[in-house]
């Protein structure tokens, strides 16, 4: 056993020990928030979902990398995450699509692993602290211990403007066009919107007019890391935009909809990010189950226009928001589900016929 | 939508008695769905025929019927209870056929009661696998390519045009009786012949095999809103080729990823809708190609399963009471988590450990079975284990087996050793229970992971992880120094799940120094909680399984608690009984107030639902893993609670072994070394001579020499039992010198069936005693107090005589040609037992009966496996009267409470108690009963005479007396005597009777007039075949009995033939007497059906 031993230290001090894995990083050390992600399979899509920018993941499933990873199962073309803990990180991949150890993936995009952690404890920790900053690495627990005092967590940060795309691009070939923010994109939100319309994916800074230039059909606001509430140039584009045209918002995309209809939007304790949440489509009463990855959400009873159309289950978050009469709606998970359930992809073609039609319709 | 309040009154059917594919994960079940429907105000009325289950608990539902599982019957209780509602879906395959009869004969829909959960559409289109097949296509799943048939040489134009190797299923069967795989024309015929004949409708599927390919299991839940979820995915080790129930299996799936997760998600939702489950569980199995990931569905079970029972296990998540509030109209999100007690039911449960389960097989005590895996299920249990990762559950799971096996890393030393290379690749190629050994043995050896992978096409993943365990092994076998481990390596070999005594042995360390260098390196055994959230939300459920992690999640409480040993995985001669007992000792002990823990590691039981105790430890029941629970215990207490102590004589022989290394002073109720003591040759012997009770003579011996003296002197025939054994494991009676020398070099042998537990030693001597031929042999069960007082339980006389293990055997209560005189020595005589031995609890005394005069074979100074069977008879819950004495209470006060009667009840009714068998699963094994145990389960008669009780008992163990025909006699000479009587009773009856030359000689002397005169087989020249004869249909009761010496004659043909084409085989001549009791009693009164509450009024 010749591992390199590895020390995380969380913001309030709580430590914990493991093996260094993945990326060794220069300086022996990564710092950012720390969320926990239940599913239990779907890592190399967490790992690349540009949403997590700014924090570490922490996999509740003990064994992360059993299936190897593929490229068409990237969400962006490269991890945004600071890191990964494990229990496990497996050196053997089996599968028939893997085209490689996930270990291997995370050394070649320099992302730090650590491995052997209690992440059960870990997980309560956050839990019942919310999701923390900290660090972890290789180097000496005196030195993690000063990183992780300093580490920012994702309030009141933008981290949009890092991952979005620096110019705009084209994907599909439908009759009718969408523009996409990119706040953050996953390549499955772009897919499934590819498979109805023409789109063209636009970076986080363009402003309405340059969209109204762009004559879209629709507007789809994508996913993306950290507080809606830094954003607020970008709420003022959404703010624009609405009645304009159509407007279908996703996780981020939603909570600055929401923001843009009056709503202000609070950090959840340590979010939701898993694949096992379930909504209640109030509009049929139907549960979905669904994949989700926010840390902030609506504030109960702050949206001045619309209302809400879908609930969390479990602890009654606001999941989704609609304004049928301007033609906007939004949902705070995914439902692309790239990783996740499937149960929710109808929203799609519900956004398909807003575009069409100009009517909200349950599909 | 909310519950249904247009139903008040729901039948349940339970799964009748264990058997090889139905065992306790639906006494699991059923409970949960009975208790939940009552607590939501529903009148529910249970059927069920095996007394040994907590279902059948009077306080389970609200009327409970032991009588058979038949359509008759059923209909019977039916139109006297008027239910509005029958759940068909929580009694396995048997409830399910049950419910599809009654509804070809519409009585259903002539009584107005609905069928709830699965319709009879929905069973039909899952069950039938033409309509399966089609389904399918319409929804575009891929199924394997098949055809149907109910023709043998219609199979064979079939099976040619799909191509070799093909499978066999027949339809409507449960764990895939009759299913098999050919890969030549020859094998087809046969096992297509078999398929049709074992088929209830006579079909079969002829299906192109995908042996290797990789195989899944979804549990998914479905609610009347059309809300589908999955409850757990499950993976096996064992390609495609193994019945599932004989896979050692996973889960969650480790090695798809999530797209190929969804995906197949999506198929199992859309399997679900189109084969119509409106609401519950089902489980719908995958195989997957290792190579393109190509996705076939192989079949689904619109019920509730051993598959669910495992995921409820392994998630927390309790499908079964899930199930039946669906089924009563309410949605997933209506009905709150049990664990979190926050969130609700309308999620897909996550875990952050890893579940293996592992099958426990029975080969060894059906000489004459092949111990290799297919299609059809043969294992007789499993156990289940937790770990945080693979290899710590592997390793545990192995542990839990108790088969001596310390967990996965075995190094050099074993049983494969000797095998040459070619030999040893086959034990890995070939499926058997030891297969996973074997390929310990091959990778020890060095044989590469891709070799392992390419001749076995077990995953990969699976096989690194072997070499990740087996290079740890090497570590600790190569003279590592525990003395330099630190915590880290200490933890990192902890977490591979190496036990301390493990890593002694491979180190050469003593255990206890083990378990204290590592604890003073600050590794501690930590216990982790199930909570169907991977901690996400808070858990109010303590359900825990250890690992060695950082942190400790058992949480400390004032109260005063007690530790309940579970009976580990079911085998035969400890199955359901033991469980029972365990859930009644913490019911009574919640009753008076302790909190209780219980520690075991069968998902099946209901002593492993987490709502059965305060806490539960699913942990491997070895001494190592229980002191650490029993420690974890201790640490949790505060404010001056303490252990109060650990009952260890209601789960069988597994806590009893166990006892020897507890605290001798945690050990409730009666002392180890009364166990010990009853066990033990000498001191029981010297316990009889001194309390003035006759045994049969006997001596113990360790060598030939001495067991043939010993056989001198007593005389054949003799009874060999080696000590400390389960469900006379080996025993075996010899008649002569040469029998005796085959079994005592047999369990003297270091390869020997004795092997693997221990062997022979002076510690574990063979006894050898007279054995005493034709007598009565009988069962007393009896609770003495600390003040000495004692209550009889019960008194069983056995319909077969001694000499038949008891547990095979059937028997009833009352005895029925007991004299009061003998009665009464065997009530003083148990109670003699009892006080000698210091009992405080349960004791069950065998006793032999010859010529009015009383011979004491022996005394357990614990539950029996009766013990359940004389509570569902008595009315009285005799377990729990045990724990109440155990924890301190007198008789004399359980009588004031009205848990025991003051006065003996006289009885209106009798009861029987049949074993059932399970020979239908092992074509070849003879069917003859001996001193070694066999049955898998028991069934319970009820009956205003006996003969009405006993033929309830056949027909719910599966074999229906018949009314009319003609019955087969073939007699050893020392039974004719006696069967001439039988066959005069036979006559009487109206029956005509063919006979064996022997037979049908002696009776024509007598005047017996013998229709049909039967020859030898093979040779028809004077008479028919039997075989031929048994095969015709023209025989409708056949009874034979064995000659002693155990030479395998024409008998065994005979009683194979019978195996093979169902007609019912009695195989002792009081069986036969019983039979002609309960044919003529049948016709003279009829059957009627009671409740135990009406009965226990």
């Amino acid at each position: 056993m010749t591992y390199t031993t590895s020390t995380l230290v969380l913001a309030d001090g709580t430590t914990f020990e493991g093996y260094a894995a993945g990326y060794l990083p220069d300086d022996g050390c990564t710092t950012g928030e720390f969320v926990f992600n239940t599913a239990l399979s779907g890592y190399q899509e967490i790992i690349t979902d540009p949403s997590y920018a700014g924090q570490i993941i922490v996999f509740t499933y003990p064994h992360i990398g059993n299936y190897g990873v593929t490229a068409t199962d990237s969400e962006a073309q490269r991890p945004h995450c600071r890191g990964v803990v494990v229990r496990e990180l497996s050196e053997l991949a089996s599968n028939w699509r893997s085209e490689g150890s996930l270990e291997s993936f995370l050394r070649d995009h320099r992302i730090p692993a650590l491995v052997g952690v209690d992440t059960r404890r870990l997980t309560k920790h956050l839990r019942t602290h919310g999701a923390l900053p900290g660090a972890f690495g290789h180097a000496d627990v005196d030195e993690i211990a000063a990183a992780a005092s300093r580490a920012v967590g994702t309030d009141e940060t933008d981290l949009v403007t890092m991952v979005s795309t620096k110019s705009p691009y084209e994907r599909g070939d439908g009759a009718l066009h969408i523009v996409a923010f990119d706040y953050g994109i996953k390549a499955t939100m772009v897919c499934h919107l590819a498979a109805r319309f023409r789109v063209t994916v636009v970076p986080s800074s363009t402003s309405a007019d340059e969209v109204r230039q762009l004559a879209p059909d629709g507007v789809f606001l994508s996913n993306g890391p950290g507080d809606p509430a830094a954003l607020g140039a970008n709420v003022t584009v959404v703010a624009d935009l609405i009645d304009t045209v159509p407007i279908f918002g996703i996780c981020l995309g939603h909570q600055l909809l929401s923001t843009a209809l009056g709503a202000t939007t609070f950090k959840l304790r340590f979010g939701h990010h898993g694949s096992n949440h379930p909504v209640q489509d109030l509009s049929t009463g139907r549960i979905e189950i669904t994949a989700q990855n926010h840390n902030y959400a609506v504030v109960p009873d702050s949206l001045e226009r619309g209302k809400v159309s879908h609930v969390n289950l479990n602890d009654g978050v606001i999941e989704g928001v609609a304004l049928a009469s301007e033609r906007c709606f939004s949902v705070q998970y995914h439902p692309e589900a790239g990783p996740g359930p499937h149960d929710a992809r109808y929203l799609f073609d519900r956004f398909d016929t807003l575009v069409r039609t100009g009517e909200m319709r349950a599909v | 939508m909310p519950r249904r309040n247009d139903i008040t009154s729901i039948m349940v059917i339970g799964s009748g008695p264990i058997v090889i594919g139905q065992a306790c994960e639906f006494d699991y079940s059923g409970t949960q769905a009975c208790q939940v429907l009552r607590a939501d105000g529903y009148r529910v009325i249970l059927v069920n025929s095996n007394p040994a289950t907590i279902m059948t608990d009077p306080a389970t539902a609200d009327v409970t019927y032991i009588e058979p599982l038949d359509a008759d019957v059923l209909t019977d209780i039916l139109e006297r209870e008027r239910p509005d509602a029958l759940l068909p879906t929580l009694g396995g395959q048997t409830a399910l056929n049950l419910t599809m009869e009654l509804v070809r004969r519409g009585v259903f829909e002539r009584l107005g009661v609905e069928v709830i959960g699965a319709r009879p559409v929905a069973i039909a289109t899952a069950e039938d696998r033409e309509l399966f097949k089609a389904a399918m296509a319409d929804i575009g799943l891929a199924v394997p390519e098949s055809g149907f048939t109910h023709d043998v040489e219609n199979a064979v134009t079939i099976a040619e045009a799909i191509g070799w190797p093909i499978i066999i299923r027949p339809s409507y069967i449960l764990g895939g009786a009759g299913t098999g795989i050919a890969h030549d024309v020859e094998t087809f015929r046969r096992l297509a012949a078999e398929g049709i004949a074992a088929s209830p409708i006579h079909e079969i599927m002829v299906e192109k095999s995908i042996a290797g390919w990789k195989e899944y299991e979804l549990e998914v839940m479905r609610d009347v809103a059309d809300n589908c979820v999955v409850i757990c995915s499950i993976e096996n080790f064992d390609p495609m080729g193994v019945h599932t129930g004989d896979s050692i299996t996973v889960a969650p799936a480790q090695t798809l990823s999530d797209v190929e997760m969804q995906a197949m998600r999506d198929d199992a939702f859309a399997v679900l809708r189109r084969v119509g489950v409106e609401t519950g569980g089902s489980n719908v199995q995958f195989a997957v190609n290792p190579v393109n990931g190509e996705r076939l569905v192989i079949e689904m079970n619109p019920r509730v399963s051993r598959s669910s029972a495992l995921a409820s296990k392994a998630t927390g998540f309790p499908i079964a009471k899930i199930a039946a509030k669906l089924a009563v109209g309410y949605t997933l999100n209506e009905i709150q988590n049990d664990i979190t007690k926050m969130t609700p039911a309308s999620f897909e449960p996550v875990i952050d450990y890893v579940v293996t389960k592992i099958p426990r097989w029975a080969f060894e005590k059906l000489p004459g079975s092949t111990p290799e895996l297919g299609t059809r299920m043969q294992s007789v249990g499993e156990v289940m284990a937790i770990g945080r990762n693979f290899a710590e559950s592997l390793q545990k799971a192995v542990r839990s087996l108790e088969q001596g096996r310390p967990g996965f890393a075995l190094g050099g030393s074993t049983e494969f050793a000797d095998l040459d290379g070619d030999t040893l690749w086959h034990r890995c190629e070939v499926a058997t229970p030891e297969r996973l050994f074997a390929l310990h043995e091959v990778m020890w050896r060095g044989a590469s992971i891709d070799e392992v992978v390419a001749r076995t096409k077990i995953d990969p993943w699976f096989i690194h992880q072997l070499a990740g365990i087996i290079e740890r092994e090497r570590e600790l076998r190569n003279g590592l120094d525990i003395h330099d481990l630190d915590a880290r390596r200490w933890r990192r070999y902890k977490q591979w799940g190496f036990s301390d005594p493990q890593i002694a042995e491979m180190t050469g360390a003593l255990v206890d120094d083990v378990t204290s260098l590592r604890r003073r390196a600050g590794v501690v055994t930590t216990f982790k909680t199930v909570d169907t959230c991977a901690a996400e939300f808070e858990a109010a459920t303590p359900y825990h399984y250890s690992t060695y992690e950082d942190s400790t999640e058992v949480v400390s409480s004032p109260r005063d608690r007690v530790i309940i040993l579970g009976s580990g995985p079911n085998r035969i001669g400890q199955g359901i009984e033991f469980d029972y007992c365990c859930v009644h000792a913490a019911m009574a002990l919640r009753d008076m107030g302790y909190e209780t823990v219980m520690i075991n590691c069968n998902p099946e039981t209901v002593s492993t639902d987490y709502s059965t105790s305060d806490r539960l430890y699913f942990e491997p029941l070895t001494p190592h893993d229980v002191a650490e629970v029993i420690a974890a215990e201790q640490a949790a207490c505060v404010d001056g609670a303490r252990v109060v102590g650990v009952i260890v004589s209601l789960g069988g022989q597994t806590p009893l072994k166990l006892s020897h290394f507890l605290d001798s002073a945690l050990v409730l109720g009666t002392p180890v070394a009364s166990i010990d003591a009853a066990e033990d040759r000498e001191q029981w012997s010297a316990i009889c001579v001194s309390l003035g009770l006759r045994q049969p003579p006997g001596d113990v011996a360790l060598t030939l020499p001495e067991a043939r003296a010993i056989a001198r002197q007593v005389g054949y025939p003799v009874l060999i039992r080696p000590s400390y054994v389960l469900g006379g494991r080996a025993m075996e009676i010899v008649y002569d010198d040469t029998s005796l020398g085959r079994v005592m070099n047999d369990l003297t042998s270091a390869h020997g069936s004795l092997a693997r537990e221990g062997g022979v030693s002076a510690n574990r001597p063979i006894l050898i005693d007279s054995f005493l031929e034709d007598a009565i042999e009988v069962d007393v069960d009896a609770v003495r107090d600390q003040s000495g007082e004692i209550f009889i339980a019960g008194v069983m006389e056995h319909v077969e005589e001694a000499g038949i293990h008891s547990g095979d055997s059937a028997c009833a209560l009352p005895p029925q040609t007991l004299s009061a005189e003998v009665l009464a020595v065997l009530h003083e005589s148990t109670e003699r037992i009892a006080e000698a031995l210091g009992v405080v609890g349960l004791i069950n005394v065998q006793y032999a009966v010859k010529d009015e005069e009383v011979f004491v074979l022996e005394a357990n100074p614990r539950a029996s496996r009766t013990v359940p069977f004389v509570a569902k008879a008595t009315g009285v819950a005799v377990a729990q009267v045990a724990v109440r004495v155990m924890m301190g209470q007198s008789l004399a006060e359980l009588k004031t409470l009205g848990v025991v009667p003051t006065v003996a009840t006289v009885r209106d009714y009798v009861c029987v108690k049949e074993a059932v068998l399970p020979f239908n699963r092992f074509p070849g094994v003879d069917i003859v009963l001996g001193p070694e145990m066999r049955s898998t389960g028991e069934v319970m008669g009820v009956g205003e005479s006996f003969g009405i009780a006993f033929a309830k008992a056949q027909l719910a163990a599966g074999t229906r007396l018949p009314d009319k025909g003609q019955v087969f006699l073939s007699l050893a000479d020392r039974d004719k005597v006696q069967g001439l009587v039988l066959a005069r009773q036979l006559v009487e009856l109206g029956f005509s009777l063919a006979a064996t030359f022997g037979t049908a000689g002696y009776l024509r002397a007598n005047d017996v007039t013998v229709a049909t005169l039967v020859g030898k087989v093979g040779v028809a020249d004077l008479g028919i075949d039997a075989v031929s004869m048994i095969s015709s249909g023209d025989v409708h009761l056949v009874v034979n009995t064995p000659s002693g010496g155990g030479a395998r004659a024409d008998g065994a043909f005979i009683r194979a033939a019978c195996v093979e084409h169902a007609v019912p085989c009695l195989t002792t001549l009081a069986a036969g007497f019983a039979g002609a009791k309960g044919i003529a009693d049948t016709r003279a009164h009829g059957w009627r059906v009671r409740s135990l509450q009406e009965l226990h009024q």
